[in-house]
């Protein structure tokens, strides 16, 4: 258990530097970083000593080193709209977009398994049909008209939710933002929580159902039945944890293009955090924000992989007692 | 006596969009406490589909149309999902073909038979937990105690299916249906896990009924056979009388069939031309006639019933009790020449 953690470990590092060196790449080649810090005017000469004194005439090798070291110890440089440091620019944002995509997600798993599990249950009653044909919708409606749709009916026709924002937050500890100790703020996150999961949602209840059905049919179903087993310890005990080892590595990934695609939720919903952030970063072309963002996406991305390849331990012996042997 | 199963004219419909197809029409038969009944028939003849049917796991949309089903003098086919779940495990144990794919890959064996027990009996769980080390032990399970925390990849086929075997008898059913329980498995360990199975089920006085289309299986274990043809009774009767003088043209065909030791290593096997028909192209009349060498004008006309003939019953007019309604004089001299003969003609051929 252990060397097998040791070993996805020191993937996940692998795949952080090569992101790394995407990100350190697109810093130092998109455009001139030099030409994005000084205005038109600026001398042959300054420019020169500027591009001395960053260190951007050293070999590639020694300014990626240092961008790691700099990366390990977050650090990303000075975002060039707002002159303030990238880090804490982001993680200023941080907590909205977390809080957002952990609701999400929730909201997601809550909602999408148990409607999965009706549907592959009882895959012919009307309401397992009616689930299917809001999971199309889901599927197939783009975020922001779902968005917008959203705003349109609760908000502006029956004005139940606050259309925009995130209420009022409370800070704790001075690092974090949070949204959920107060009425506006957890008011604030329904509608873009509803928004952003609905497609995963759909997603996992779609695919509770395939796996439910492909379970169901197995022989090890057919002979718990044929063993008297109520049909509680069959659906459920038998059958729905033989489904989670493809839902939790879906689910997982999903998290992380929850995080990376709240860009759009956040835009519909005027939410302030990383999204908004990115966005506004690529209009004004501010790398060190682009870079820094694509690496946390990535961590973010590389993290919750390897915390599912630990779960799909957790879920099925097979896969623990196969890397034992090794 | 009261016969432990009792199946009376069932019938199996699988309604389809190109119509309904009778997987099992009309079909009879009894299995008498502690007696293991062997039901053999090619694929498709509508043997597991029979034992579905009695343990009331038919794949839907397949349902029992007609016919009755009793267990000990209780009729079972027409019970509510919740008192049939209660039968199954507790009165009927089935045993499955692939021991490998039988049990659920996630729990521990001991997880799995303490659950069954604690299903069917009101016990501790550390009571449970001795009985499922017990059940382990009796059915010759190495080291059990420290087994019952193994998950079942942890175990051969062989020994999955012992443990298949302690999970179908946990609550002791008088009847266990055991779906070609050797099948695939090697044939070094079909012997024992028959052994095993028919040991365990007369120590407990279990009817067995031991479907299979191994004839060889067959002959060693049951007591009687139950040969079926494309979803109808052929012949039914002791063991020994349907191996040694078959009856039914099938089943002479099928037992011809089969290889013998002492035979000559040269001659070529006998075999049925042509192939079972599908559920959905029986013929009219006997199933079997556009096979059978035998046939004549009423066996494309009549559907044949079972008919006592020597020590079975085989549904084939060969063996009519009315004379006036027999085969043609050539067609009976010509099976009787293969020892099928009218049951009043030779009545010692069976002993």
């Amino acid at each position: 258990m252990i060397a097998f953690a040791i070993r996805r470990f020191v993937q996940a590092l692998g795949v952080m530097l090569v992101v790394a060196l995407i990100s350190f790449l697109m810093f130092r080649f998109v455009g001139d970083p030099v030409n994005q810090l000084v205005g038109v005017d600026t001398s042959p000469a300054e420019r020169e000593a500027l591009r001395q004194a960053l260190g951007l005439n050293d070999p590639v090798m020694i300014q990626f080193s240092r961008f790691i070291v700099r990366a390990v110890q977050i650090d990303f440089g000075i975002s060039y709209q707002f002159k303030q440091p990238v880090a804490a620019l982001i993680a200023s944002r941080l907590p909205a977009t977390l809080e957002l995509s952990f609701v999400s997600a929730l909201f997601a798993l809550a909602v999408g398994v148990p409607m999965g599990v009706y549907t592959g249950l009882y895959r012919n009653t009307l309401l397992a049909r009616g689930f299917l044909a809001i999971s199309l919708i889901g599927v197939s409606l783009p975020t922001f008209l779902i968005g917008i749709l959203l705003i349109f009916v609760v908000s502006v026709n029956l004005g139940w939710l606050p259309s925009f924002g995130r209420g009022e937050t409370v800070s704790i500890g001075g690092m974090w933002t949070t949204g959920f100790l107060t009425r506006s703020g957890l008011l604030s996150l329904i509608l873009p929580a509803i928004t952003l999961g609905l497609f995963q949602m759909t997603l996992i209840m779609r695919l509770v159902r395939g796996e439910m059905l492909e379970v169901l049919r197995t022989d090890y179903i057919k002979f718990a039945r044929a063993r008297g087993l109520s049909r509680r310890a069959v659906n459920f005990g038998h059958a729905l944890k033989n489904t989670l080892v493809p839902v939790i590595t879906i689910t997982g990934l999903q998290l992380g293009s929850i995080i990376a695609f709240a860009i759009i939720t956040e835009t519909v919903f005027q939410w302030p955090g990383m999204g908004l952030l990115f966005l506004q970063a690529v209009q004004n072309v501010d790398i060190p924000i682009m870079a820094a963002y694509l690496l946390l996406i990535a961590f973010l991305f590389v993290a919750i992989n390897f915390i599912v390849d630990l779960l799909y331990v957790a879920v099925d012996p097979r896969i623990r007692l196969g890397e034992a042997r090794r | 006596m009261t016969a432990t199963l009792s199946v009376r004219n069932l019938r199996v419909e699988i309604p389809t969009r190109g119509g309904v197809l009778r997987a099992i029409d009309d079909l009879s038969f009894d299995i008498a406490p502690g007696e293991v009944l062997g039901v053999v028939g090619e694929s498709g003849a509508g043997k597991s589909i029979t034992g579905s049917a009695i343990i009331g796991l038919l794949e839907p949309p397949g349902r029992v149309a007609a016919g009755e089903i009793r267990l000990g003098g209780e009729r079972i086919d027409d019970l509510g999902p919740d008192q049939m779940r209660r039968i199954r495990g507790r009165r009927i144990g089935m045993i499955f073909q692939d021991p490998l794919t039988s049990l659920n890959p996630l729990y521990r064996i001991g997880d799995q038979l303490t659950e069954t027990i604690l299903t069917h009996e009101r016990l501790s769980q550390r009571a449970a937990r001795d009985k499922a080390q017990k059940l382990l032990e009796e059915v010759g399970i190495p080291a059990a105690g420290a087994r019952l925390s193994a998950y079942p990849h942890q175990f051969s086929g062989g020994m999955r299916q012992r443990v298949v075997i302690a999970l179908a008898l946990c609550a002791d059913p008088e009847l266990v249906i055991a779906d070609e329980p050797t099948t695939a498995l090697d044939v070094s360990v079909q012997a024992q896990i028959i052994a095993l199975l028919k040991r365990l089920c007369s120590e407990r006085g279990a009817s067995v009924m031991l479907i299979t289309h191994d004839m060889g299986v067959i002959a060693e274990t049951a007591d009687r056979v139950c040969v079926l043809y494309a979803g109808r009774l052929a012949e039914i009767g002791p063991v020994r009388a349907v191996v040694k003088h078959p009856q039914h043209p099938y089943t002479h065909g099928l037992m011809s069939a089969i290889p013998s030791l002492a035979g000559d290593p040269d001659e070529e096997l006998a075999q049925i031309p042509g192939a079972m028909p599908r559920l959905g192209a029986i013929p009219d009349g006997c199933a079997f006639n556009p096979r059978c060498d035998h046939a004549f004008a009423r066996c494309r006309a009549e559907r044949p019933h079972p008919y006592p003939a020597g020590a079975s019953d085989a549904a084939c007019f060969l063996h009519d009790p009315d004379p006036a309604r027999r085969p043609p004089e050539p067609v009976a001299r010509a099976a009787a020449a293969r020892g099928i003969a009218a049951a009043d003609e030779t009545p010692e051929a069976t002993s």
